[in-house]
């Protein structure tokens, strides 16, 4: 069993984040997204398009998927796939709501990889 | 002035010509074209679909009354010319008179009428223009009884179109089987199996003997006795070249008008053109050759060298659900092989006839995909020795790949045909669309592919498709996207009619498939919203695009850049010092002048934003809007104030004009120019709104476009004062919000509702001119504030919203 998935990082309250929009965690390994959906869902992934690198976080939010910002792919926040005829994939994380509080697992963020520079 | 050109009908033909020749040289001739029919050049071919009613007659129309003015031709329609006095070079009409300098015989066919008993009673029509469409229409009632004479491909579109209005319809054919020019029998017999299934009755070896009834038709009497009730009797035997004029004039006339290479007649100063002539003892019937006769006749008279070749045609049915397809020659004959395939489950049939290595002919019913392809190397002449034992399964096959609907066509050579009416292969699809054509309309604008019988829009889809990737959306008014099967006009209308007024109640109310539609409905629905409810609605900035959302267009590496507005593109030292301070100060990696006569500061990082946007309002500047689908930028000239030419005061006006419009959104970009003579130092003609001072004031000119298309304005009024061009600016900007589909720049939405009617709407109509102004100042009391002031509430929110680089450090 892996002791850091029991460590959840408290980003902060939910109410940071606008319904059907993002923002974004930094970390060494680059940026996360997080995504709050009309629903009050919260969902995280990498901030990197598989595509050409665009921020998945300023995509438009439509139901439980993001649409790219740069050319419009569409990924699904549940499992990172894209949609339709594109192919490829965004690595998700865990995330959950506590309290009105946005929390991530720390163990899977700080055992990312770093990120090769764009 | 030109040389007078006077031109007999109005027809495909013609009309094609004309195109190109005022492409090739606008105002060379002085033209007149005289029409028998009450109307200017409309797509013929396409009379079926209106007959059945999967078109109105407006759809068809090739060229209006506006499109005439605009290339100052004269009109002369419903007018009949009765006789070409070629010794005085006059045509003479009902009306009088007309001189020409060069004459064009462009007077189609008439249809051929049986020579029986009862032919002249009324109910008795033929299939030729809209005047015989509409008396089909009128009498295909249903249970109403119709017969059609003739199963050629006009006979069968005029009987499948009235059968689709609920008549009870007969096909009667003299020969053995359905299209014997086109089809073999295997083809023919299936098509009618095809046809009886649609509820049609096909009689075929039937000779007709009599057309019964007293005041009007009532019945069919054929050789051998049977009788066929009919309130209506459609003649669909074929055409012959109409050519009693050139008779008359004693020009060489054999079957059709006789003409040489250059399409002219044994008279040098008449050319003929169309299905009235006669070239190398060819006759011809489809529109393919003729519009090849179009752009050579053009070519002639613009004095250039050009050779007509009549060129392959191929034949298909525009009759819904059917597929069928036929080219070349495919009669039996010794030494001729035949490949074959069925699928009788199906109702899949296709032959190939081969002579020697080459493939001459090829037959298909009920799977037609290959039918460019086989086309292809019919007409190529290709050495097919190589693939004939899997010629029969078409390209995909050849090419060993899956099943895959695409792959046929991807496997198509870059000269393989793909339009057959208008002769456009592949690669000039391709080469239209690197151009930047993107969508089927930019497309048949571009090349005229599918837009003559539209039968192979499927086709020009698929090029699209794969070379578009997904950039691709197919056409066809479709849906506004996946989420609904309404199109955006049905949307705009039914949102103002059902007064909804959030996004969630559009699509709960038009049933949306989707849960939060999707990138390109929500951005279209918040922008129909706020347009048409400015008092009520409340702009949802989650469904905005990026852009729009940070106020800034963003980059390809994420960063931003950053525009302020620079007024009529005057600026101060003041306002450069600011911009250079903000540059130093959030170090800009690139500061670079822009096409729209202001200042961009390039890759400024997200969390910046606000603060150089302080800094700037500071300076007094505001958002320039580079991002919005709202007013862009007025383009000025120096005008009179400063320059010798200059009329009015050009800066000052578009100064004016850019503090009216700035921050009211729109369905694509707005762009301004005013240029203080007609030199047009600012480029006003090529923007969505053009004003070019004169000295007696101004003219106001609008539809221009300078980027994916390049497109001049179009002149929409002159006015004297200032004050009448700020008024009648704000009104056209409002009626374009209220009307136009979201993304489409102002010239694609006057090419759909044309120039005269927004004429309509805010020239002439006063009291409608200042009712748009005023809702366009309403909505401007609401819209008209500086994001940049206004955003961010909260200046962390532009920034990540935790940091955990450095725990990882640690
Ligand atoms: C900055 C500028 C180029 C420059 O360095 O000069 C520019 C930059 C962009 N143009 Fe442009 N256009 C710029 C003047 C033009 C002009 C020239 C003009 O306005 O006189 C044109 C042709 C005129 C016209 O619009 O008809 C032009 C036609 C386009 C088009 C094609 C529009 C069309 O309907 O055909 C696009 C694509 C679009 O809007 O969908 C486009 C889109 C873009 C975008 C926004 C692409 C995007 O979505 O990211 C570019 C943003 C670049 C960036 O990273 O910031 N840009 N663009 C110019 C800004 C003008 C300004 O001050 O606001
Ligand atoms: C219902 C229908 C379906 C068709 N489908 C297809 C198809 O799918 N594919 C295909 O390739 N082709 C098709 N065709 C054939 C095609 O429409 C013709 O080949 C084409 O229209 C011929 O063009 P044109 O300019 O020679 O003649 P027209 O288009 O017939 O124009 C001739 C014009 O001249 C006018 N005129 C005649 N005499 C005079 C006079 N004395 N004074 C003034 N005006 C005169 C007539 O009123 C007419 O408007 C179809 C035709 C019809 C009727
Ligand atoms: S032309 Fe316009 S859209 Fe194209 S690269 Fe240049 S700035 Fe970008
Ligand atoms: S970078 Fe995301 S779609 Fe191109």
């Amino acid at each position: 069993m892996n002791m850091a998935s029991e460590t959840w990082i408290d980003i902060g309250p939910l109410a940071d984040i606008p319904r059907e929009g993002g923002r974004v965690v930094r970390t060494a390994a680059g940026c996360v997204a997080v995504f709050r959906t009309a629903t009050d869902e919260v969902f995280a992934m990498d901030d990197r398009c598989p595509h050409k690198g665009g921020p998945l976080s300023e995509g438009i939010v439509h139901g439980r998927q993001v649409t790219c910002p740069l050319h419009n792919w569409v990924f699904d926040m549940t499992t990172g796939m894209a949609q339709g005829a594109d192919k490829g994939h965004v690595t998700t994380f865990t995330a959950r709501l506590d309290g009105g509080r946005v929390l991530l697992n720390a163990g899977e963020l700080l055992g990312r990889a770093p990120a090769t520079a764009p | 002035m030109g040389e007078r050109l006077v031109i007999i009908g109005a027809g495909m033909a013609s009309g094609r010509m004309l195109e190109h020749l005022i492409e090739a040289a606008p105002g060379c001739y002085d033209i007149t074209i005289f029409n028998g029919e009450p109307r200017g050049n409309y797509n013929r071919i396409m009379l079926s679909p209106v007959l059945s009613g999967e078109k109105a007659f407006e759809d068809i129309v090739t060229h209006d009354a506006g499109w005439y003015a605009a290339n100052g031709i004269a009109c002369r329609f419903g007018e009949h010319v009765t006789k070409i006095d070629r010794d005085r070079k006059m045509v003479v009409s009902a009306k009088g008179e007309t001189p020409y300098d060069r004459l064009v015989i462009a007077t189609g066919s008439a249809p051929f009428i049986i020579p029986v008993a009862g032919k002249d009673l009324s109910g008795v029509v033929s299939y030729r223009d809209l005047e015989d469409t509409n008396a089909m229409i009128a009498a295909a009632r249903p249970g109403a009884n119709a017969v059609v004479i003739g199963g050629g491909l006009l006979g069968l579109e005029a009987a499948a179109g009235m059968a689709l209005r609920g008549a009870k319809v007969t096909v009667i054919h003299l020969m053995g089987h359905l299209m014997e020019r086109q089809l073999d029998p295997a083809a023919g017999y299936l098509l009618q199996k095809d046809l009886e299934k649609k509820g049609i009755t096909v009689h075929c070896k039937g000779a007709t003997k009599a057309i019964l009834g007293h005041d009007r038709v009532e019945a069919v009497l054929l050789e051998d006795g049977t009788v066929y009730p009919a309130d209506l009797v459609c003649m669909a035997v074929g055409i012959r070249p109409e050519t009693r004029l050139a008779t008359d004039a004693h020009l060489e006339v054999a079957r059709g008008i006789v003409v040489d290479d250059q399409l002219r007649t044994s008279d040098p100063s008449v050319f003929a053109i169309g299905e009235c002539v006669e070239h190398e003892k060819q006759l011809f019937g489809l529109v393919a050759p003729l519009y090849d006769q179009a752009k050579i006749l053009a070519r002639t008279l613009t004095g250039e060298a050009a050779t007509f070749q009549p060129v392959q045609t191929a034949t298909k049915l525009k009759v819904t659900g059917v597929d069928l397809f036929s080219a070349g020659d495919f009669a039996e004959g010794p030494g001729r092989e035949d490949i074959v395939f069925r699928d009788p489950g199906r109702g899949v049939y296709k032959r190939l006839i081969l002579e020697g290595e080459k493939l001459i002919g090829a037959v298909m019913y009920g799977d037609t995909a290959d039918g460019s392809w086989f086309f292809g190397l019919i007409k190529d002449g290709t050495d097919v020795t190589a693939m004939r034992d899997t010629l029969i399964f078409g390209p995909a096959f050849a090419g060993g790949s899956s099943a895959d609907p695409m792959a046929a066509v991807a496997a198509l050579p870059p000269e393989a045909e793909i339009c057959g009416c208008n002769g456009v292969c592949k690669g000039r699809i391709i080469e239209a669309i690197g151009g930047g054509a993107n969508t089927l309309d930019l497309v048949r604008a571009e090349t005229k592919a599918s837009s003559s019988c539209g039968t192979c829009t499927g086709l020009v889809e698929q090029v699209m498709a794969l070379t578009l990737g997904g950039g691709f959306q197919a056409n066809a008014n479709p849906p506004m996207c996946k989420c609904t099967d309404h199109t955006h006009e049905d949307v705009r209308r039914l949102i103002k009619s059902l007064g909804l007024k959030s996004i969630p109640a559009v699509m709960q109310e038009l049933g949306w498939k989707s849960v939060g539609g999707c990138a390109s409905c929500r951005p279209a629905l918040n922008y129909y919203l706020l347009s048409d409810w400015p008092m009520d609605y409340r702009d949802d900035r989650q469904s905005r695009f990026v852009n729009e959302r940070n106020h800034a267009n963003i980059q390809k590496d994420g960063t931003y850049s950053v525009v302020p507005r620079m007024w009529g593109g005057v600026t101060t030292p003041a306002e450069l010092r600011a911009i250079a301070d903000a540059a130093d100060k959030y170090s800009v990696p690139m500061v670079k002048v822009t096409g729209g006569q202001r200042i961009d500061l390039l890759g400024v990082r997200k969390e910046n934003l606000p603060a150089i946007w302080a800094d700037l309002n500071d300076a007094g500047m505001v958002s320039g809007h580079a991002y919005a689908k709202g007013l862009r930028t007025v383009k000025t000239c120096v005008g009179s104030e400063f320059c010798r030419f200059g009329t009015q005061d050009s800066t000052g006006l578009g100064i004016r004009l850019e503090k009216l419009l700035w921050g009211s959104w729109t369905p694509a970009k707005v762009k301004l120019a005013v240029s203080g003579c007609p030199r047009n130092c600012a480029e006003a003609t090529c923007k969505d709104i053009g004003v070019v001072c004169v000295d007696s004031g101004y003219q106001i000119s609008v539809a221009g476009a300078a980027g994916m298309d390049v497109k001049e304005t179009e002149l929409l009024c002159t006015v004297a004062t200032e004050e009448e061009v700020l008024e009648i600016v704000a009104a056209f900007v409002q009626l374009y919000r209220e009307n136009a589909r979201y993304l489409h720049r102002i010239y694609k939405w006057v090419a759909k509702v044309g120039l005269d009617w927004c004429k309509a709407e805010v020239v002439e109509d006063r009291a409608n001119r200042r009712a748009l102004h005023d809702r366009f100042m309403l909505s401007q009391s609401v819209y008209q504030s500086d994001p940049w002031a206004a955003e961010p509430p909260v200046r962390k929110d532009w920034s990540p919203i935790y940091d955990l680089s450095r725990e990882a450090a640690e």
